[in-house]
């Protein structure tokens, strides 16, 4: 049995009367890329967000690294890193500034190597000395996922990483992903609303809904659960039939 | 506290700050014209037959001494707004970045900002009105130490603000200061303020300094005393700000917020 990097605990979270999430308890081993998988307000980047220490939630408990987040947060942050489609690098920098300064944070030692090679794999040395701001919404992303690996983390984090991308960059970014993993056993938790980025990117799935995991497994295991061909039924289907399907859920159980 | 990772903020203001012509525009702009406005004020002011006293000429000290408090607070603030507005806040607060070297990382680029306007206004002042901020010599110091200070606690406690409120509050970044300007005697000393506001223009550290400012400007040198004064409100300004700040970072943290601030 690998190592668990994070495990979560009766995770709940309220926002003043809404119930964002509900009752979440989760493990994530060593190496393997877990996609939290859910219609919009299911509560993931909630989830996400608590495991990044920039929500305090209302109950339960997170400890990654074998460590308290509430009370080790700087130290897990030193290990773990972070992508979203949602934020952005300072626009008027540089691209190699931007991510200079990163470095300077994560503490990387040989930083210029290590920025050179990580443009290279996200195939955009070209834009090393190019505007961040003047980037296009696929190239800052792949922009923010070097960011994200600038500090080799041993967990990284992703909010909807390819929620801004055309397909074919969307599919590049994916594979990157997958190659990623297996070169670097780096720990991955995924959120995203998108069934091709889950069957393709993960080894397994948490399916939120209403902030409460109702499947988790493989992506073929989910399917199986609902009786479904693809995820993207299993999606539809909850999403429209809400509850009922989720005590389907249980009938499968 | 990490040095290195205060390093890597100073440089990316440095970047941020160097590399933009409004925000370095933003840096000589306002001030210089309020030199302007100020300094022809004290020239007309002395041509005036009756000529009101040589006490005219504070105008100019007290304008540049203004600007010193109010420019400190905004560099704290504005730093802040920054990663607001470039959606990068969320990207520094998953880093291993403590929130105090966040802050003491802007304190370092406000303090460097200012000295930069300020250079730039006594040269002018000197240039135009013939009139030396620098002949005020030692006591110079502590005054300038201090509005630094105040403003560093004034600008920690508008970001908490925008950090809770949103860029809703943005508008307080900008009025806050101005808020406190008609009591604590900037350009009229303390005893032409009513009685009742007096008091309480004694609780603000920047009083002691503009009226430290014209005591030394008449040649009385600085009160010892008065100093005292403003360094000890400021301290405990300053902690008051600091404790106020990480309260509202965790109540950002507690409805989140801090998410919301960064990617909205
Ligand atoms: N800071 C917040 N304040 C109040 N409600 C929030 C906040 N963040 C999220 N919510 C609510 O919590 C629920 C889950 O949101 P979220 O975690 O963003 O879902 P997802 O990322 O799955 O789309 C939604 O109903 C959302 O409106
Ligand atoms: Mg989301």
């Amino acid at each position: 049995m690998a190592e668990i990097l994070v495990e979560v605990q009766n995770l709940r979270k309220e926002f003043a009367g809404t119930v964002a999430v509900a009752d979440v308890s989760f493990t994530v081993p060593r190496g393997e890329i877990v996609g939290v998988l859910g219609a919009n307000g299911a509560g993931k980047t909630t989830t996400i967000q608590i495991l990044l220490g920039l929500i305090k939630p209302s109950g339960g408990k997170v400890t990654i690294f074998g460590k308290d987040l509430e009370r080790h947060r700087i130290e897990i942050l030193q290990r773990s890193n972070f992508s979203s489609a949602y934020t952005g690098l300072p626009s008027n920098l540089k691209v190699w500034e931007n991510l200079l300064i990163f470095a300077m944070i994560y503490g990387v030692r040989d930083h210029r190597q290590k920025i050179d090679a990580l443009l290279e794999m996200f195939e955009i040395t070209h834009l090393r000395t190019k505007i961040t701001g003047n980037l296009s919404s696929g190239e800052s992303t792949r922009v923010n996922l070097c960011k994200s690996l600038l500090n080799d983390p041993e967990l990284l984090m992703l909010d909807e990483p390819t929620a801004s991308l055309d397909p074919d960059i969307a599919d590049k970014v994916r594979k990157l992903l997958r190659r990623i993993q297996s070169e670097r056993q780096i720990t991955m938790v995924y959120t995203s609303h998108n069934m091709r980025d889950v069957e393709e990117v993960c080894d397994r799935v948490l399916f939120m809904h209403k902030g409460r995991i109702i499947a988790e497994g493989t992506p073929q295991e989910v399917k199986d659960k609902f009786k479904q061909t693809s995820l993207e039924d299993v999606f539809i289907s909850v999403a429209r039939g809400g509850d009922v399907l989720a005590g389907g859920g249980e009938e499968a159980r | 506290m990490n040095w290195g990772h205060i390093r890597a903020l100073v440089l990316r203001y440095t970047f941020l700050y160097t590399r933009s012509v409004p925000r370095v525009a933003e840096m000589f702009f306002w001030p210089v014209m309020d030199l302007l406005v100020w300094g022809f004020i004290t020239v007309y002011l002395q041509k005036l037959e009756h000529q009101p006293p040589a006490l005219v000429t504070f105008l100019l000290g007290s304008m540049i001494f203004w600007d010193i408090l109010y420019r400190a607070q905004q560099a704290v603030t504005i730093s802040f707004l920054e990663d607001i507005w470039a959606r990068n806040l969320l990207n520094l607060f998953v880093s291993p970045i403590r929130v105090s070297e966040f802050i003491v990382a802007t304190y370092i680029v406000g303090f460097v900002k200012i000295l930069v306007t300020v250079g730039i206004l006594a040269g002018l002042a000197l240039w135009f009105y013939h009139w030396n901020l620098f002949q005020m010599g030692l006591p110079l110091i502590p005054l300038f130490a201090s509005l630094l200070l105040m403003g560093w606690a004034v600008g920690m406690i508008t970001t908490a603000l925008i950090m809770r409120w949103g860029q809703s509050a943005e508008a307080l970044a900008w009025g806050i200061p101005f808020l406190i300007q008609p009591i604590c005697a900037v350009f009229y000393p303390l005893s032409v303020l009513p009685k009742w506001i007096q008091p309480i223009s004694r609780a603000i550290p920047a009083t002691y300094v503009f009226e430290g400012m014209r005591q030394v400007l008449r040649g009385e040198g600085l009160s010892t005393h008065e100093m005292m004064w403003a360094f000890g409100l400021n301290v405990v300004y300053l902690i008051g700000a600091g404790l106020f700040f990480n309260y509202m970072f965790e109540v950002a943290r507690d409805k989140g917020l801090l998410a919301k601030l960064g990617t909205q």
